[in-house]
């Protein structure tokens, strides 16, 4: 096992497909000549030319149709955006194309094509370079969408979401580039849909994904200070959703904590508190308990931005709420 | 109508008249299979949108066949003539248009989606000049896999005014992406006229901000509308050079169903004036002037294009609707579930 940083798992992740099946090809704004705006392509060029890595004009509708086309026929396209935020210019690809395409045309036309980039927040890029918008893509049938946390599951999930037949969103984080974690050596897939407790515990769940699943390891870590034993799920996959692993932890803890980045109304929260109390209702011992993204559009100040997202000591509350030990 | 080339035109020779009365037979089928399809819309057979190509068949028509059988259609939702001219059949598509198990999209698509994976036929798209980059998309994998067919796509001229359009054909120029793209300007984008969308008048140039070769094009000679696009297809696959044709034509009917021929945007004096260049007609004098074509033939060339629209009709009144289960498939891909 190596131990190396998320960012440079996707580059081995994108490396490894594209040596796999020469259908895949990388395209979007800085990923050639540039090395990726965060460098999450670096050496890709050299090694695969410019018939497979290429940059685009800033155009993100139409890049992202020119991938939607192209799988269309046969291609395997990864469509880089340099941020969700813009890929917001390119949501009509994505929603209209990509996601009904297989439908609308009674099956024969499916669309394997990945939309990956950073998304939510990074520090200090003020409102509009700070969503989190995997509620948005996970509300749309056809797609699926994909959140890593460690570099493990960056590798793993981006391979399989690659060979995936159908069209990806693929939720990377500027913040967790630089993380480092152990990748297995060789071949290593991680499916998609599939959740994984990062943590084990028996007292209480905390579901999470993307960067919250370290904010609650350091919400769990403090836990246990307190004698409590939280177990962590990481969804890893939002949709399609693992409901087994979320139903299985929450009938063993009877409490549960969600926790995301995203604002809180019809959030990624909303649809997990649905699922467990249509079907664990019996198990729970107290009401669940959302953390979330402040309701505001991110502000630039940096402590009014660190209020407004999810901490460990935000989840460590909660979980003595769903606990009964406020106060203690 | 301005067309900047008239270039010379086969009229003579048995090839000549067996191609144009192929062309003539197409049109025909389009235009009997669309007065059918809206009479199926006005006893509500048929649901939701549905956007007739009245008018506008040559372009379909001639461009089309100067096309091969492995190169890429994509098109908006007023689609029924390009399939047409494709080669799906009368019955696949009115059965789609009633949304029945047997048409060509399972009846999940209706009229403004209409696919054939088999003809290269990539749709019937639904949002105005989403499906452009997509078309171009196609004509990216070609490139990529190093192979000579086309891509070629359709879109009305409001659709010339979208952002996908321009960032489209920058990138299609800039990468010689071998596209044909096909601006049929029908002189109004629903009621509103090009002249009050577009601040050129001649949509053509706008292949010039791209560096593309561009044409306009009369689009009510089938003939015409072949020679143009011959040069064009010649373009992209032997250059893998984009074009982009504006070819004027005219719709004689309104947007949709729900709208009147004239009246609110426009006069009927106007319709009747473009009616009397219809490109059925137009072909039809241009073959008796040749002596390819007499009122015997005419007659039994209706006959026939109607006993298939009637077949197509029968078929998709008698066709099943798809199964309940059917509400569920094709989200994802099959052998992956949900």
């Amino acid at each position: 096992m190596a131990t190396i940083t998320y960012r440079d798992a996707l580059n081995q992740a994108l490396r490894e497909e594209l040596q796999h099946d020469d259908r895949v090809f990388l395209m979007g704004e800085e990923v050639a000549e540039y090395d990726g705006a965060y460098k999450v392509s670096r050496g890709l060029l050299k090694e695969f030319g410019p018939k497979r890595i290429v940059d685009t004009p800033i155009a993100e509708l139409g890049f992202a149709g020119i991938g939607v086309g192209a799988a269309m026929v046969g291609l395997r396209p990864v469509i880089e955006m340099m941020t969700w935020n813009f890929a917001l210019l390119a949501i009509d690809q994505i929603v209209n194309a990509a996601a009904k395409m297989r439908y609308m045309s009674g099956g024969q036309f499916g669309v394997p094509v990945v939309f990956r980039g950073p998304g939510g927040a990074a520090l200090q890029l003020a409102a509009q370079h700070s969503q989190a918008f995997e509620s948005w893509y996970a509300h749309i049938p056809g797609l699926k969408v994909v959140t890593p946390a460690t570099p493990a599951d960056a590798k793993g999930l981006l391979k399989s979401a690659i060979r995936d037949d159908d069209p990806v969103v693929f939720l990377e984080g500027e913040m967790l580039y630089n993380n480092k974690g152990e990748v297995p050596d060789g071949e290593h897939l991680v499916p998609i849909g599939s959740a994984e407790i990062k943590r084990p515990g028996t007292d209480v769940t905390l579901i999470c994904h993307s960067k919250t699943v370290a904010v609650c390891l350091k919400a769990a870590d403090q836990l246990a200070e307190l004698g409590v034993q939280a177990e962590v799920v990481d969804l890893r996959t939002i949709r399609p959703l693992d409901t087994g692993t979320i139903l299985g932890s929450v009938t063993r803890t009877n409490r549960c904590v969600v926790v995301e980045e995203g604002w809180p109304f019809a959030g990624v929260g909303a649809q997990i508190v649905d699922l467990i109390q249509r079907d664990a209702f019996d198990a729970l011992d107290a009401p669940i308990i959302r953390v979330t993204g402040a309701d505001v559009p991110m502000p630039y100040n940096r402590q009014l931005e660190k209020s407004s997202k999810p901490d460990a000591g935000k989840v460590v509350d909660a979980a003595k709420q769903v606990l009964y030990m406020v106060g203690s | 109508m301005a067309t900047s080339t008239k270039p010379e035109r086969t009229t003579g020779g048995a090839d000549a008249a067996e191609l144009h009365l192929r062309y003539l037979r197409q049109m025909l089928l389009m235009r009997v299979f669309e007065e059918k399809a809206g009479e199926a819309y006005s006893l509500g057979k048929i649901g939701g949108f549905c956007h007739l190509y009245i008018g506008q068949e040559a372009v379909a028509v001639g461009s089309i066949a100067a096309l091969r059988p492995d190169d890429y259609i994509t098109t908006a939702y007023r689609d029924h003539g390009q399939a047409l001219a494709r080669g799906m059949t009368a019955r696949a598509v009115m059965a789609e248009l009633f949304g029945k198990a047997t048409g060509c999209s399972k009846g999940k698509g209706g009229s403004m989606h209409l696919f054939d994976a088999g003809l290269g036929f990539l749709g019937g798209h639904g949002i105005v000049g989403s499906h452009i980059p997509i078309a171009a998309g196609a004509a990216f994998a070609i490139k990529y896999r190093g192979g000579d067919q086309v891509s070629v796509c359709y879109f009305g001229e409001a659709a010339a005014n979208i952002g996908a359009f321009h960032e489209t054909l920058n990138m299609a120029s800039l990468w010689d992406l071998p596209a044909v793209f096909i601006c049929e300007n029908n002189g109004y984008g629903m009621g509103t006229a090009v002249a009050r969308a577009s601040a050129v008048k001649n949509l053509s140039v706008r292949g010039n901000a791209y560096d593309m070769p561009a044409e306009t094009v009369d689009g009510q000679d089938v003939l015409v509308v072949r020679e143009a696009m011959d040069r064009a297809v010649a373009r992209a696959r032997t250059e893998s050079k984009p074009t982009l044709l504006e070819i004027r034509t005219y719709r004689f009917v309104g947007h949709s169903m729900s709208d009147a021929a004239h009246g609110t945007y426009r006069s009927k004096d106007e319709v009747e004036e473009y009616r009397r260049r219809d490109p059925i007609k137009v072909l039809a004098e241009q073959m008796r002037a040749a002596g390819s074509l007499d009122d015997a033939r005419w007659s039994a060339l209706e006959a026939e294009v109607k006993a298939e629209v009637d077949d197509a009709y029968t078929f998709a009144e008698e066709s099943p609707d798809p199964d309940p289960s059917e509400l569920f498939t094709d989200v994802y891909a099959p052998e992956q579930g949900r």
